[in-house]
């Protein structure tokens, strides 16, 4: 309504419109080059990593273009001590996903849904653990861990894990939580389901691309620590610690490959993602 | 009807478990180890001395300087990179706004080290970079970026961009594109409206943006070991050194509580002048 009457005066604006538009079309889109050139400097490391898991180095340093060969991929699992740092780096990040999945889940459907003592404070805590410097977080974990006399290692490192992932997954699920309309669930409980029940038929369903989301965020963030993992995971090696402690003696291709190829599935789990959320809509 | 008033704290229990026992407590556990003296044969004795943070401070004051400084020009490289990008995406990106943002991404799923070590590579002596130019002759034969400070600060900049621009975009894509035309109807130029309508409504986002580099990038230690050399050390590597090839455990915390309080400070001057609801609505 408001708007109809707000438009005519907006007339004599209009016959320039064409000839704006003309003037557009002419010329070029700087802000759509510059765009794109911050996407090739961002792609250009990802670029390089992969042209040189093809390459057949001459020495240790993987470093000059040689010439083309596919021996890394054929040879991916070469080192023994590779391969154990990448189960490590994958089963960690399974754990961690698994754990925060459900710990976060739980914590942001309190925060989206109830109003309770300490809510603030629980988004206090939150915000400080997701905004602390990644040094501050290892190196507490460490400090106590030594006074506690705990020996670091496998399962100090799930545990730091899931700490720092806890806060992101809690805040993706709060989000959603806070679009559903809790009348579905009363409906739910009036045809005589019980609060289990209407958990696990209405709201998690609803629920679940959310979950999906945050427990993906956990595992990317988990298998890419490098800084907590470091203080935390004594003589635990995972795939980031393997790479840092072959840069002195050359870095082998493999590195390339496995980077390559996490880099790959990364890509196909995101336009999966695409293509789903477009199927949903 | 009880029953709904415990849920909520049965549903928050574990997660808040885990974050006492694994965060909260540790800070604690981290300051009680700073004012404690002693080595590790001899083990650690709580002294309460408060000397450790002297000690930390004098040795250390140019690594903290190095870090807060490194870590503003990466915020500010992030900012006038990231800011037009956001901007574009928001305003032009049309129905590939969410395209663009995966685009953004996709370089993260590689490992974070992987990428620093590749720029490594990439601006090395010879390298894929300098070589060509050097070869040209557009660069002097004996001209080095590695293990510089631009290095260093470049690196922190491209790994940290995109938690500046998501930040930015966020509140630019929520804007009613309304505005702008009404600033041009009231006879504003593109500038104009640009300065008077679309920056202060961006500035929430550019906050964000700015908590989320200058609180990594200021204390990150893996872009100063690949890229920085020996003479662009940041606290972070000074904390990471102390801790777990020195041992020195009780300076080390003690460093790490001053990175700490230099950055809660900055937070919290932060919180005052925008509100603190509002800094962490939009981090969040």
């Amino acid at each position: 309504m408001s708007t109809d009457v707000l438009t005519p005066p907006a007339e004599p604006g209009t016959p320039a419109g064409p000839r704006r538009a003309a003037r557009a079309r002419r010329r070029i889109d700087w802000g759509r080059w510059y765009t794109w050139a911050v996407l090739a400097w961002l792609f250009l490391p990802i670029v390089f990593m992969a042209a040189f898991s093809f390459n057949d180095p001459a020495g240790r340093h993987n470093v000059t273009w040689q010439g083309f060969t596919l021996h890394w991929y054929q040879n991916a699992f070469a080192y023994p001590e590779l391969n154990e740092a990448m189960f490590n780096s994958v089963s960690i990040a399974l754990l961690t996903m698994l754990v925060s999945g459900v710990l976060g889940t739980l914590l942001g459907l309190a925060l989206g849904r109830f109003t309770f003592r300490g809510k603030q404070l629980t988004n206090l805590v939150m915000f400080a653990a997701i905004s602390a410097p990644e040094v501050v977080l290892g190196a507490a974990l460490l400090s106590t861990f030594l006074m506690m006399g705990v020996t670091t290692g496998y399962w100090t490192t799930v545990v730091a894990h899931v700490m720092f992932c806890v806060s992101f997954v809690a805040i993706t699920v709060r989000a959603r939580v806070i679009t559903l309309d809790p009348q579905l669930e009363e409906a739910a409980q009036d045809l005589g389901a019980g609060p289990w029940t209407t958990f696990r038929l209405v709201t998690l369903p609803m629920l679940f691309p959310a979950v999906m989301a945050g427990g993906l965020l956990a595992f990317a963030l988990s298998i890419d620590d490098y800084i907590i993992t470091t203080f935390v995971s004594g003589d635990v090696t995972t795939f980031p610690l393997w790479i840092w402690g072959t840069t002195r003696v050359g870095i082998p291709p493999q590195v390339n490959v496995m980077g390559t190829l996490l880099f790959l599935v990364g890509v196909v789990l995101a336009v999966a993602n695409i293509v789903m959320a477009r199927r949903r809509r | 009807m009880r029953n709904r008033k415990i849920t909520p704290y049965a549903l928050v229990l574990p997660a808040w478990a885990w974050l006492a026992l694994f965060f909260v407590v540790p800070i604690g556990g981290m300051l009680s180890l700073s004012l404690t003296t002693g080595n590790v044969i001899t083990g650690f004795e709580q002294s309460f001395a408060v000397g450790n943070y002297v000690d930390a401070v004098s040795t250390y004051w140019e690594q903290i300087l190095r870090s807060l400084f490194y870590g503003a020009c990466a915020t500010v490289l992030c900012i006038a990179i990231g800011y037009p990008v956001a901007y574009w995406i928001a305003f032009k990106g049309g129905p590939y706004k969410s395209t663009y943002l995966l685009l953004i991404l996709l370089p993260f799923f590689v490992s974070f080290v992987l990428r620093t070590i590749s720029w490594r590579f990439l601006l090395s002596d010879n390298g894929v970079v300098l070589g060509p130019l050097k070869s040209v002759g557009l660069v002097p034969e004996g001209f080095a970026l590695l293990n510089s400070a631009p290095a260093v600060i470049l690196g922190l900049a491209y790994n940290f961009l995109p938690f500046m621009i998501l930040p930015i975009y966020a509140v630019l894509e929520r804007m009613d594109p309304r505005m702008v035309e009404a600033a041009h109807d009231l006879y504003a130029g593109r500038f104009q409206a640009f300065v008077r309508v679309i920056l202060p409504v961006s500035l929430p986002g550019v906050f964000a943006g700015v908590l989320m580099t200058f609180i990594p990038t200021s204390s990150d230690y893996v872009n100063a070991s690949v890229l920085g050399g020996t003479h662009n050390t940041m606290i972070g590597n000074v904390i990471q050194t102390q801790y777990l090839i020195n041992n020195n455990y009780p300076i080390a915390s003690s460093i790490t509580f001053v990175l700490m309080g230099l950055l809660l400070i900055g937070i919290f001057s932060y919180a005052r002048a925008l509100g603190t609801e509002r800094v962490m609505e939009v981090h969040a």
